[in-house]
């Protein structure tokens, strides 16, 4: 695969991340709460997913102000979320100098065929997968880290899981296939010949992999580290949870000890009440972030 | 040591520990990852790692792991890169945060700018660093500046004007990424450091 330099520095920023949290925050405030708990990176948006599931309405990048505040505020990282396919509202975040990009199934897309170009950004992008022909569609187009779609706002872990076992799944899969049957894959992958033999021959992707969607607690974070990811985004999990700080430092510890029942036991205790959940069943086809993206 | 192999540890609290593992195995060490006092106890040097910083020290400090390592660093050798190298540091500023002090250099966090300013520059070594034969290819990300060099830390390499390879005494921290290239020349200068403190 072929890494000039600026993907080796998007993927570098990436790498920095690993083991680390990042946490969604509408305002400063709740940015410096996030990097005092130890989060790796914030990631700025509108709205927190549980609250674009309950208010509805479309939900855009956030804005210029709030995440200019953000960005004052805290040393870590700045990441901030723009719509499927929008690639002027990345434009925009580039020009704003956020640190990356998410190119998100949490807003509304604004392209239900074309996902961005990432290649042409100097500014590295994260996206959704729910499955390896997702996430190595994304990586073709330019993305530096993948994350699981789980569902977002849902509390809900189930997806996250489903995502991240699909992936390292199908990934154990192409290491054991022969070169022919390797093109057959790429055509049911969805996903370039070269992508599924780097995969095939490394067996993990050639970005960091990540986890998102539904994170809610310090166990949450393990689970998906235990199943191959490498660091976790916590969305509405923290924010709308009866105490944001001590959940925040909670899952932070969780996810560099996630080997470790003691610690992660010692993590657990007197974390109030998590946020509240909502079964997947019960969503209607519509209310589905993940299917949102190809 | 191991067959001769210092068995080196890798901070793994936050940040890219597993490239560094990767470049001490590369460079001829055994890498260990390191996330308590005990596994700490059990190694004859350390690299902290790229990473947050912010993020290090709020976990060093959950796991009252911050004295050990001071500890740890007035006996054995540790090599710092980025967030290692401001952890390493006795003076951090933009923002001010507390240190290990075990080296004497002030560092600046994210003094070149955001991500869009990370970026791959070529070092010529300079004439005392044992590393001459060839450029170092050098991967700043969201990097620290070394805004002061104290009497005993001697620059090994230079980046525009600034120190981004220092050592001082059995510590060596700098402020570019070695594990993200697949030069092993500054993790064995590192292992050199390591070996000669066992002695």
């Amino acid at each position: 695969m072929y890494m000039d330099e600026q993907f080796r520095l998007k993927v570098g920023l990436a790498e920095m991340l690993k083991g680390g949290v990042i946490m969604d925050v509408t305002n400063a405030e709740q940015a410096r709460i996030a990097e005092q708990a130890g989060a790796a990176a914030v990631m700025a948006l509108e709205r927190v997913p549980a609250d674009i599931r309950k208010e509805g309405g479309v939900a855009r990048m956030a804005s210029i102000k709030v995440i200019r505040e953000i960005m004052n505020t805290v040393s870590i990282p700045v990441m901030a979320k723009a719509r499927i396919g929008h690639f002027m509202e990345a434009r925009v975040l580039e020009a704003l100098a956020v640190d990356y990009i998410d190119e998100s199934e949490v807003l509304t897309p604004a392209d239900e065929e074309h996902h961005i170009d990432k290649r042409e950004f100097k500014v590295p992008f994260v996206c959704g997968a729910r499955n390896l022909g997702e996430a190595l569609r994304r990586i073709a187009e330019g993305a530096a880290m993948i994350r699981t779609k789980g569902e977002a706002g849902s509390g809900n872990i189930v997806e996250a899981v489903r995502h991240i076992r699909t992936i390292v799944k199908e990934m154990k899969q192409l290491t054991v296939l022969g070169k022919e049957e390797l093109v057959h894959e790429a055509k049911n992958l969805q996903a370039p010949l070269e992508l599924v033999e780097w995969v095939a021959k490394n067996g993990k992707l050639p970005v960091p992999n990540f986890s998102a969607g539904g994170i809610a607690t310090p166990a949450d974070a393990s689970l998906v580290m235990q199943l191959g990811a490498e660091a976790v985004f916590v969305g509405s999990g923290i924010f709308k949870s009866s105490d944001p700080e001590a959940r925040a430092k909670a899952i932070v510890k969780a996810a560099t000890y996630f080997k470790d029942p003691a610690k992660l036991l010692e993590a657990s205790e007197e974390l109030g009440e998590a946020m509240p959940g909502l079964e997947i069943g019960k969503l209607a086809e519509g209310e589905l972030m993940q299917t949102r993206g190809w | 040591m191991k067959n001769g192999k210092p068995k080196v540890g890798v901070l793994a609290l936050q940040g890219d520990f597993e490239a560094h593992g990767k470049a001490l195995a590369r460079a001829g060490a055994d890498p260990v990852e390191v996330r308590t006092a005990a596994e700490l106890d059990s190694v004859d040097g350390l690299v902290i790692p790229g990473g947050e910083s912010t993020t290090m020290l709020k976990l060093l400090h959950y796991e009252n792991l911050f004295e050990p390592l001071r500890a740890f660093g007035a006996a054995k050798p540790i090599f710092g890169t980025c967030a290692g190298a401001i952890l390493l540091a006795n003076d951090v500023s933009h923002p001010r945060q507390e240190s290990l002090g075990l080296m004497d250099i002030g560092v600046q966090r994210n003094a070149y700018g955001r991500q869009l300013d990370s970026r791959i520059a070529r070092l010529e070594p300079g004439e005392e660093s044992r590393l001459t034969d060839a450029d170092i290819e050098a991967v700043f990300i969201r990097a620290p500046i070394i805004r002061r060099v104290g009497g005993q830390a001697r620059v090994l390499a230079s980046y525009a004007g600034d120190p981004v390879l220092v050592e001082q005494g059995r510590h060596l921290v700098a402020t570019f990424h070695p594990e993200l290239t697949e030069d092993p020349r500054v993790h064995a200068l590192f292992l050199d450091k390591v070996r000669e403190n066992g002695r």
